[in-house]
């Protein structure tokens, strides 16, 4: 093999004399080929790329024997030689394209700015050069997108801004840190397909920065995990995928949920629980001097469905769908505009004030984010016993403590969980107070709005594995919210597919995933990254997903 | 023992804070922005230096009828502490430290004889026999015993303290946080004590125009810029709190209400606004004379009623915050899981959205103090801030900024409302900042 | 944004109101018309019939808000209220109480001294503002900010009557380089403004600096700032093309908004330099107890202001390119 492009030798970083976040890594990336370093949150892999290039805060400590681009050791480089290098070397995507804009520049004049400051070609040529990369970029009608501001483009032609970006300075080594974390599947598709042609257009090398194991066996060459700020294997991507070696590279592996999972699935028949009959949400839209309702944003637009008792219906849709809403809608915490939803016989859109207060014991919801969704001023005892104190003002508090402490056991916390405030917890720890505090009132339903989109692989696992079993013994139901058709596989035993406020496609998980009937569910299963353990070009397969 | 309005509103603030302070030791997130604050330098040194304006401020509140006291006249333990200082009155304007007065008169000699000259002072280095030549090494040798037996005083309780603490205890005294705030005792102490002890002699700050003694007159005024800067807040406080949270939870026609009543206030330049307000109470006090049965107790009702009115017109700004971060809140998925195991609203808004919106005004409350102090100033100057015979400040610097034209100039009066001035806003500012780090948590005090 | 600004227009309407009716009531409600003549013309030995004709002659003779003995809609428009705050709404502020003078001509003439003092001021002040600001904020974490701040502390807890007082002793007492008050109309008005306008923009230095530096700060954290040192760009291109221009937004919004008070002048420095402007008119009214003149500036201040939050808004969408009104 060729001499790398970049080696690392023996690179760690701390912050503020704390400890090690990159604990004494080297790794090399080779010309033209696709480097993928992957790990949890936490593990290091972001500051790994930011200390290549020097661009972390002035708090950071950087040690390494070397770190060459090209047998050029860049420690050695002063700052103002290192501007040379940043953009036109080595170019960088990060995970966010909204914040990673400028939002008060023109797109055109972002992407002008890289080629001025490292070619500085005339006025013309300039112009020319950078409709040139909104092309290469496949922006569609570049002649009016160039005058753009962010925030007037999608989230998938952003992060294509942000790469025309990291182009145009035409550089060997392209870094992409979780460059489609924040995306939809199938725009990720699309972008993971458009990164792999500029690679083979251009020759650049590929170092990318991910969490999903999925994802990189379907578009790395050579492989390396990073825990905790060390890395803990390195290979080539299929005899990495094959055998894999260190046991928390098959631990990550395990955790990966399964589309096939559910073929496995026992179909048993239980009386409904909940029935949703034509349910809408619509926002309205006020115009004029006097604020006229002119319109109405149909956020959840005519929706039916039922669960039964002990089941779980997954709802899946991309950002924007309207599942959130749905989800909140059910529960009254958003108004619902139309529809009947009846839960164990009772009608709640006809209910309210006492009543619905009263009736709200039945169905709990768990949300995404394990941080906000917990008052930072409260103990746990006292956020998982509100529920109890609320609906049953007559438990006497030794029994409420008692009832706190058996929740936290099922849950699987520790002893004094309850004596601790939220902060102290992690983010899986957190989401399993969240599901004791919705046990708390023995819900018939639980709403569960993405509860693992926040975690990590391993963590996720171990939630839905909580949920289920929590399933088997309680006999509650689930609508799960999500956008991981991976997951759904896991858990549920019905699909309802959401697109733009309707549900397109509604039945069981195995006939949803394995024969799908409508072509949005189709573009959806095709866009997912399935693990492979053989080389497969990326690309063709990010193609058939875009068709 | 005779309680004035603003007195007892002090007490009551003090109480306020106490019962406050009971009730959240031993909250995490009260205890974790607190041991920041008490580990960083400059916030304790700052606290130390506000903690003894207090104490003299305090002091200063109690009131009561002189023992031997003629008439209405009402003084406060301050005033006793001081009676000398209270007392001791020149003629006119003399400087710091002088034993002549400032401008010339007629004086009879011991031999029956006149002459046009500098006459001695009543009582600023009245015990000097021969001022040429005994003055300044007279004033050197006091101010060095002064200092001594401060210093000495402070030495005396660290060496108990020492000797006293047991070991876990100790680091109270051998902290670097404590090191600096003992640093800063250790100076403020020796040099007060250096002071007072030179003002039985002398007039350290000079007189004034009526020959009060200046010395007496700043530390008489640090209880008016406390009064200002807190009563205020505690006119302000429950407004902004209860409007501002009640606009940002119910919206809808409560929001329009609060937010038409704000911007209505916010829209009339507060000036003018305390100025027609105080007008308004001038004339309502010349209409009622008879309910003000003496001097202080006068300029007491002003100053209430100058904190009323400051109160009214600065509360729209945090309640503006306010407002916007319950929106926030009232969005959290805590909240909306609240609602969703059906705790009721006015349990939400006590449990939920009051702890979460306290740093906010925590932070304002401490960052208010300091411009309030120095709004007295401008406003006493445009005549539309406390009572003409009150002590303050802003009074201070009024009155002699008009003899900077003199020649020579008389400066001392400024210089002496400059110094107590700046040190209170300093040591505010300061406190603040550190405050303000330790409670925000976008400064990383949670995380 | 036609549309808009109509309903911020009509919005303005109620709040002007409800300032009349607070003025009103601070001024009418409290104090008796009678109360306010015997304080103009002096509180001993006055006669009755001096008061009525004081009244008369300045239209304080109607009824406060209710004119039982007139006929139909007089019921209503001969009144002290409705006489008073109509004319407000159209401009006609009528004449002062002291010296009955026309208070819309005294407005005219003395607003352009306070505007010529207020704008270099302002312009000055955030040029100067903005400059050091960034010069910490380049040199962030080192020695040079961390005095900067601090002395920032410092000049912001003096009080800004020291200021003046120091600035009119040190320049003009004992150097002598400009005279210490007063004022003259033309360009020989230029070496009456250097001393108030030096001073005003001395005396706002610590607390905007330290303002601009936490705007800049929360600036520099953003994600974007990492992507353009990403590009290649240097740490003082990054500041200069990329934070100033988004911190930029909140503070020219800030400055929008005060542009027009900026017609009020301010009061304590026209009066200590003798400047014949709006803020000196003021503080001379309110030492003078003119209610007249008061509650027109009032009035007038808080028509500037309902303009100034226009204004903001227009701007928003003028300079940030996400904000659209609607």
């Amino acid at each position: 093999m060729n001499n790398p492009i970049l080696s690392v030798a023996h690179l760690s970083v701390s912050f503020n004399h704390g400890n090690k976040v990159v604990d004494d890594i080297s790794f090399d990336v080779y010309p033209g080929e696709t480097f993928a370093l992957v790990g949890e949150s936490g593990s290091g892999k972001s500051i790994t790329a930011l200390s290549v290039l020097r661009l972390l805060p002035p708090n950071a400590r950087i040690q390494a024997r070397a770190i060459s681009l090209q047998g050029d050791n860049l420690l050695r480089r002063s700052e103002y030689e290192l501007c040379r290098i940043r953009g036109r070397r080595i170019g960088l995507i990060f995970q966010d394209p909204m914040s990673s804009l400028n939002p008060v520049m023109t797109i055109g004049d972002q992407i002008e700015e890289v080629i001025k400051l490292h070619f500085d070609p005339p006025q013309q040529a300039l112009k020319r050069r950078v409709l040139e990369l909104l092309r290469q970029v496949e922006i569609p009608l570049p002649e009016q997108r160039i005058n753009d501001y962010p925030h007037q483009l999608s989230g998938g032609q952003r992060q294509r801004v942000m790469i025309a970006i990291a182009l145009a300075g035409e550089p060997d080594l392209l870094i992409a840190d979780e460059p489609t974390t924040s995306l939809d599947v199938t725009i990720q598709a699309q972008i993971l397909a458009l990164l792999k042609t500029l690679q083979q257009q251009t020759g650049m090398a590929l170092w990318l920065i991910s969490h999903d194991l999925a994802l990189v066996s379907n578009l790395a060459d050579r492989v390396a995990v990073m825990q905790q700020g060390k890395i803990v294997e390195t290979g080539h991507c299929d005899e990495f995928f094959r055998h894999p070696q260190h046991p928390y590279t098959q631990k990550l592996l395990d955790a990966l949920p399964s589309m096939q999972s559910c073929l496995t699935h026992r179909r048993q028949e239980t009386p409904p629980l909940l029935q949703v009959e034509d349910f809408k949400v619509y926002y309205p839209i006020r115009k004029g001097i006097f604020k006229r309702v002119v319109d109405h944003v149909r956020a959840v637009d005519g929706v039916s469905f039922i669960i039964q008792q002990g089941k779980t219906l997954a709802l899946v849709g991309e950002s924007g769908c309207g599942k959130t809403t749905l989800g909140k809608g059910l529960l009254n915490l958003i108004p619902g505009t139309a529809g009947r939803v009846t839960l164990d016989g009772v009608a709640l859109d006809t209910i309210q004030g006492e009543a619905l207060r009263q009736k709200r014991a039945d169905m709990q919801i768990v949300f995404q984010d394990p941080f906000s969704s917990m008052n930072p001023r409260m103990l746990v005892g006292d956020i998982v016993a509100e529920g109890i104190q609320a609906l049953h003002p007559g438990v006497s508090s030794v029994n409420r403590q008692e009832r706190v402490r058996q929740l936290l056991q099922q849950v699987g916390l520790p002893e004094d969980a309850a004596q601790r405030y939220p902060h102290e917890f992690s983010g899986g720890q957190r989401q399993r107070i969240c599901i004791a505090r919705a046990l708390a009132v023995d819900p018939k339903l639980i709403v569960c709005d993405e509860p693992t989109s926040a975690l990590d692989v391993s963590v996720q696992a171990q939630i839905i594995e909580l949920l289920k079993s929590l399933q088997q013994e309680k006999g509650v139901s689930y609508l799960f919210i999500t956008h991981d058709l991976a997951v759904v596989a896991e858990i549920a035993d019905e699909v309802a597919v959401m697109h733009k406020g309707r549900i397109v496609e509604y039945g069981s998980v195995a006939q949803v995933l394995s024969e799908p009937r409508q072509a949005y569910t189709k573009k959806l299963l095709g866009a997912v990254p399935v693990l492979r353990t053989e080389n497969k070009p990326f690309a063709d397969q990010g193609k058939e997903a875009v068709l | 023992m005779i309680i004035l309005w603003t007195d007892a509103l002090i007490f009551l603030l003090i109480a306020v804070m106490l019962l406050l302070g009971f009730y959240l030791r031993g909250k995490e997130y009260i205890k974790r922005p607190m041991q920041q604050i008490a580990r960083s330098k400059t916030g304790m040194m700052s606290l130390t230096v506000l903690i003894f304006f207090v104490v003299v401020g305090l002091l200063d509140s109690i009131h009561f009828k002189p023992p031997e006291g003629h008439g209405n006249e009402i003084i406060s333990a301050l005033d006793y502490w001081a009676t000398p200082l209270r007392e001791h009155s020149e003629k006119t304007y003399s400087a710091p430290f002088a034993v002549y007065l400032y401008s010339k008169e007629m004086m009879t000699l011991p031999d029956g004889t006149e002459q046009w000259g500098y006459p001695r002072l009543q009582f600023g280095g009245a015990h000097l026999a021969d001022p040429e030549t005994e003055h300044l090494p007279d004033i050197l040798e006091k101010a060095f015993y002064g200092w001594l037996q401060g210093a000495g005083l402070v030495v005396f309780f660290m060496v108990l303290l020492v000797s006293l603490l047991r070991e876990p205890h100790k680091r109270f005294i051998v902290s670097p946080t404590a090191k600096a705030v003992w640093a800063v005792v250790f100076l403020v102490v020796s040099v007060n004590y250096m002071l007072v002890y030179l003002s039985a002699y002398y007039h350290v700050f000079g007189t004034d125009k009526v020959g009060e003694d200046v010395f007496y007159q700043a530390i008489k005024s640090i209880r008016t810029g406390l009064v200002i800067g807190t009563l205020t807040t505690l006119v302000m406080l429950p407004m902004a709190l209860v409007f501002g949270i009640m606009a940002g939870f119910f919206r809808g026609w409560v929001d329009d209400v609060i937010q038409y009543v704000y911007t209505t206030l916010n829209s009339i330049p507060s000036v003018l606004l305390i100025a027609a307000s105080i007008l308004m109470v001038q004339v309502y006090m010349a209409a009622h004379e008879e309910k003000f049965t003496s001097v202080i107790v006068r300029a007491d009702m002003r100053l209430l009623f100058l904190c009323l009115i400051l109160g009214v017109t600065s509360w729209t700004g945090l309640c503006r915050l306010l407002r916007a971060e319950t929106l926030k809140l009232r969005e959290m998925e805590y909240v909306q899981a609240a609602q969703a195991m059906g705790v009721r609203r006015r349990v939400i808004l006590l449990r939920h959205i009051l702890p979460n919106v306290m740093h906010i005004v925590l932070i304002s409350v401490v960052l208010d103090f300091s411009s309030l102090v120095l709004a007295e100033a401008v406003l006493s100057y445009i005549n539309i801030g406390v009572d003409p015979t009150t002590y303050s400040w802003g009074n201070m610097i009024n009155g002699a900024r008009l003899e900077m034209a003199r020649e020579p100039v008389v400066w001392w009066s400024l210089t002496a409302s400059f110094i107590f001035m700046f040190a209170l806003v300093l040591a505010a500012n300061l406190f603040a900042d550190t405050v303000r780090d330790a409670f925000d948590p976008r400064r990383g005090a949670y995380e | 944004m036609i549309q808009y600004i109509i309903r911020r227009v009509l919005y303005a309407f109620p709040l002007l109101m409800g300032v009349n009716i607070l003025t009103f009531v601070l001024f009418f409600i409290v104090n008796s018309p009678d109360d306010m003549a015997r304080m103009q013309l002096g509180q001993k030995h006055v006669t009755e019939q001096a008061v009525e004709n004081w009244k008369q002659q300045r239209g304080y003779d109607l009824p406060l808000l209710w004119n039982s003995k007139a006929e139909g809609k007089e019921k209503l428009t001969q009144t002290i209220f409705y006489q008073k705050s109509a004319g407000l709404f159209l401009f006609r502020f009528g004449i002062s109480d002291s010296d009955r003078r026309n208070i819309a001509a005294d407005i005219q003439q003395r607003m352009w001294p306070s505007l010529a003092v207020a704008l270099p001021t302002l312009i000055v002040g955030l040029l100067v503002n903005i400059t050091f600001a960034l010069i910490m904020v380049l040199f962030r974490n080192s020695y040079l900010e961390h005095a900067g701040v601090v002395l920032c502390v410092i000049l912001m807890s003096v009080s800004s009557l020291f200021y003046i007082i120091g600035g009119q002793f040190l320049i003009g007492k004992l150097l002598r380089l400009v005279p210490i008050s007063g004022y003259e109309g033309g360009f020989s008005a230029l070496k009456f403004l250097i001393l108030p306008v030096l001073i005003g923009v001395f005396s706002a230095i610590g607390a905007n600096v330290r303002w601009y530096r936490t705007l800049f700060l929360e600036e520099v954290e953003k994600d974007y700032v990492r992507t353009a040192r990403a590009k290649g760009l240097s740490e003082t291109r990054t500041l200069f093309r990329h934070v100033l221009k988004n911190a930029m937004l909140p503070i020219l919004t800030g400055v929008v908004v005060v542009l027009p008070t900026l017609f009020m002048g301010s009061l304590i420095m026209e009066s200590f330099f003798s400047i014949p402007g709006l803020g000196s008119y003021t503080i001379d009214a309110i030492n003078s107890q003119d209610f007249a003149i008061v509650r027109a500036m009032v009035f007038l201040g808080s028509v500037l202001y309902v303009i100034g939050l226009l204004l903001t808004d227009i701007s928003y969408t003028l300079v940030d390119p996400r904000v659209r009104l609607s």
